[in-house]
């Protein structure tokens, strides 16, 4: 026993530096592989500390799961990187249910006087962490999953609304947390049977479907990043079911970093968390239209061609329309010849665009864009009015000059890239509507900005053959 | 006294895991993300538990649904990040 436990602490030890390595682009991916060498080894050691008495169970899930793990890896494409994320996470969570189950399964058919007998814990404490396992781990599972069907298009990106959603929520919670209650104080009598506590699985299943069904696109970065410290709670939550110290620190870690990342997200959109899930952002502002001076104007490719020929410095802002246009390799491509043609070139990125956080960096690192030109809001905002054009990529919200001037905006406060100040904005656009978000984009009746219509994979290969043409 | 132990090591880890990431580049958010989602896929290690001490055909079912779900957790997560970091390297 003492052997694994310092095997523990090894795997612990990795887990921190891998984390710690992520942080850094030069050491992030050797630091995955040691917090991959981490889980290795505790799984090992597990595997051969324990009296396991059905091995084959154990070979056959490993193998099934490594099996489908390995092929969703390997075949995802990388404009289909968050929703698989989001996937992943889900099955994080769904395997703290299940443990919770098992383990609470496992404990009444021992009787729990005879399992609590030598053991350090009492029934109450097993129990809250059995439920604390179950709530976390359900909402996870199924809220990851609402999530994955948004991201991968099967669900419509909406926020989805219905009268009385917030009471019913808030009910469905009331249930469970009193279910809970029960839970834990007539856990370990016999009367309580299993498929009590299904239903309580159940509720938190469908309150985690319930909890991300309001939630628009334009959220999702939030969403994911939280759902991702949730799994990590959930394992440990987890630990304290089955009183494993790696459980509890390796899930603790996740939990207390995707926090950190959900803010970094918040801050980015300038809104709480609670405003992100209960705020119906989006459906409460999409009904009103607002009154914008001047008109959207319509460019041609081939005027865009002489400007951008004429420009001594470009920048690219890309948003989720690059990733559903799948247009990434399209923008290097013109990006490569702009610069042969003398023009400084940088992308902007914002930290909230896309679908996921960094979700516009994995794109453009497939595409092969060199490290030096993608810059940071913060790094681009101070110079941008000496800018000669910007090419806006199927982003919205983060360039919607509305943000910081106009008061009444429901996105008033959050910080956006300030390409409405550079010489010329060319915008490249599906059509005419408003985006996802509901909102109109005043930066589009500007007089400085011009509209590029269509699909931004099309346009940008337009620009690219009058370049060569 | 081991319950309190355990609570403890919980509240050093998570100020452990504010303290890590205080500041990550933008450009790593995806990865790190997706990286430590694969640590949480920890709860491999409680399912071997669980699944090798069952009691009960129904308890080794459970347990390798947790196991199933668990592994495709650590290893889809830890190959899909390396994958990512693979293309953010090669142009360094």
């Amino acid at each position: 026993m003492e052997l694994v436990n310092f095997a523990y602490i090894i795997a612990s030890i990795l887990f921190i530096f891998g984390i710690k390595m992520l942080g850094s682009a030069t050491t992030a991916r050797r630091g995955n592989r040691l917090s991959a060498l981490g889980m290795l080894i505790a799984v090992v050691v597990t595997l051969f500390d324990r009296n396991v008495l059905s091995m084959g169970w154990i070979v056959a899930g490993v193998v099934v799961g490594s099996t489908i793990g390995l092929i969703a890896a390997k075949r995802v494409q990388m404009t289909g990187m968050p929703e698989l994320v989001a996937l992943f996470n889900g099955f994080g969570g769904l395997a703290s249910v299940f443990v919770g189950w098992a383990e609470f399964d496992r404990i009444s058919r021992i009787g729990w006087e005879k399992y609590l007998g030598n053991g350090p814990a009492d029934s109450t404490f097993i129990l809250v962490a059995i439920f604390l396992a179950i709530l976390i781990g359900g909402i996870t599972f199924t809220g990851s999953l609402v999530a994955y069907l948004k991201l991968s298009g099967k669900m419509g990106g909406s926020p989805t609304l219905f009268p009385g959603q917030k009471l019913l929520n808030a009910l469905i919670l009331l249930a469970v947390i009193g279910l809970g209650v029960v839970l834990v104080v007539n856990g370990q009598s016999q009367e309580l049977v299993v498929s009590f506590l299904v239903i309580i699985i159940a509720l938190c299943c469908l309150l985690g479907i319930l909890g991300v069904l309001p939630i628009g696109g334009g959220d999702m970065p939030v969403v994911i990043a939280f759902l991702n410290s949730c799994s990590g709670l959930a394992a440990s939550a987890a630990g304290f079911v089955i009183l494993n110290n790696v459980l509890i620190v390796a899930g603790c870690l996740v939990g207390a970093s995707g926090l950190i990342l959900t803010m970094i997200m918040c801050k980015a959109m300038n809104r709480t968390l609670g405003n992100v899930f209960f705020g119906g952002f989006g459906a409460a502002s999409g009904g009103k239209a607002q009154k914008v001076e001047g008109e959207m104007k319509a460019a041609s490719t081939e005027d865009a061609y002489y400007v951008l020929e004429a420009a001594q410095s470009v920048i690219f802002v890309p948003g989720y329309g690059m990733a559903v246009a799948q247009a990434q390799h399209a923008v290097k491509e013109l990006a490569a010849i702009l610069e042969d043609n003398g023009a400084e070139v940088k992308f902007a990125i914002h930290p909230v665009a896309g679908r996921m956080p960094g979700h516009m960096n994995v794109l453009l690192a497939e595409a092969d864009v060199p490290y030096e030109q993608l810059a940071e809001m913060d790094d681009v905002n101070p110079t941008i009015a000496n800018v000669d054009v910007v090419m806006v990529i199927g982003a919205n919200d983060v360039v919607n000059p509305a943000a910081a001037e106009d008061q009444s905006s429901p996105i008033y406060g959050m910080p956006i890239i300030n390409v409405h100040q550079a010489k010329t904005v060319y915008c490249l656009k599906r059509g005419q509507g408003a985006g996802f978000s509901g909102l109109v984009n005043t930066l589009f009746f500007r007089p400085n900005t011009r509209m590029l219509y269509g699909d931004a994979k099309e346009t940008i290969n337009a620009l690219v053959s009058e370049f060569k043409g | 006294m081991e319950i309190i132990l355990l609570v403890f090591t919980f509240v050093l880890a998570a100020f452990l895991g504010f303290e890590l990431i205080q500041k990550v580049p933008s450009q790593l958010h995806t990865p790190l993300m997706s990286g430590s989602n694969a640590i949480s896929g920890i709860t491999i290690v409680g399912a071997i538990i669980t699944t090798g001490a069952a009691e009960s055909t129904f308890g080794s079912i459970i347990g390798f649904a947790a196991l199933v779900a668990a592994t495709i957790n650590v290893v889809g997560g830890y190959l899909v990040t390396d994958r990512m970091l693979g293309m953010f390297k090669k142009k360094n």
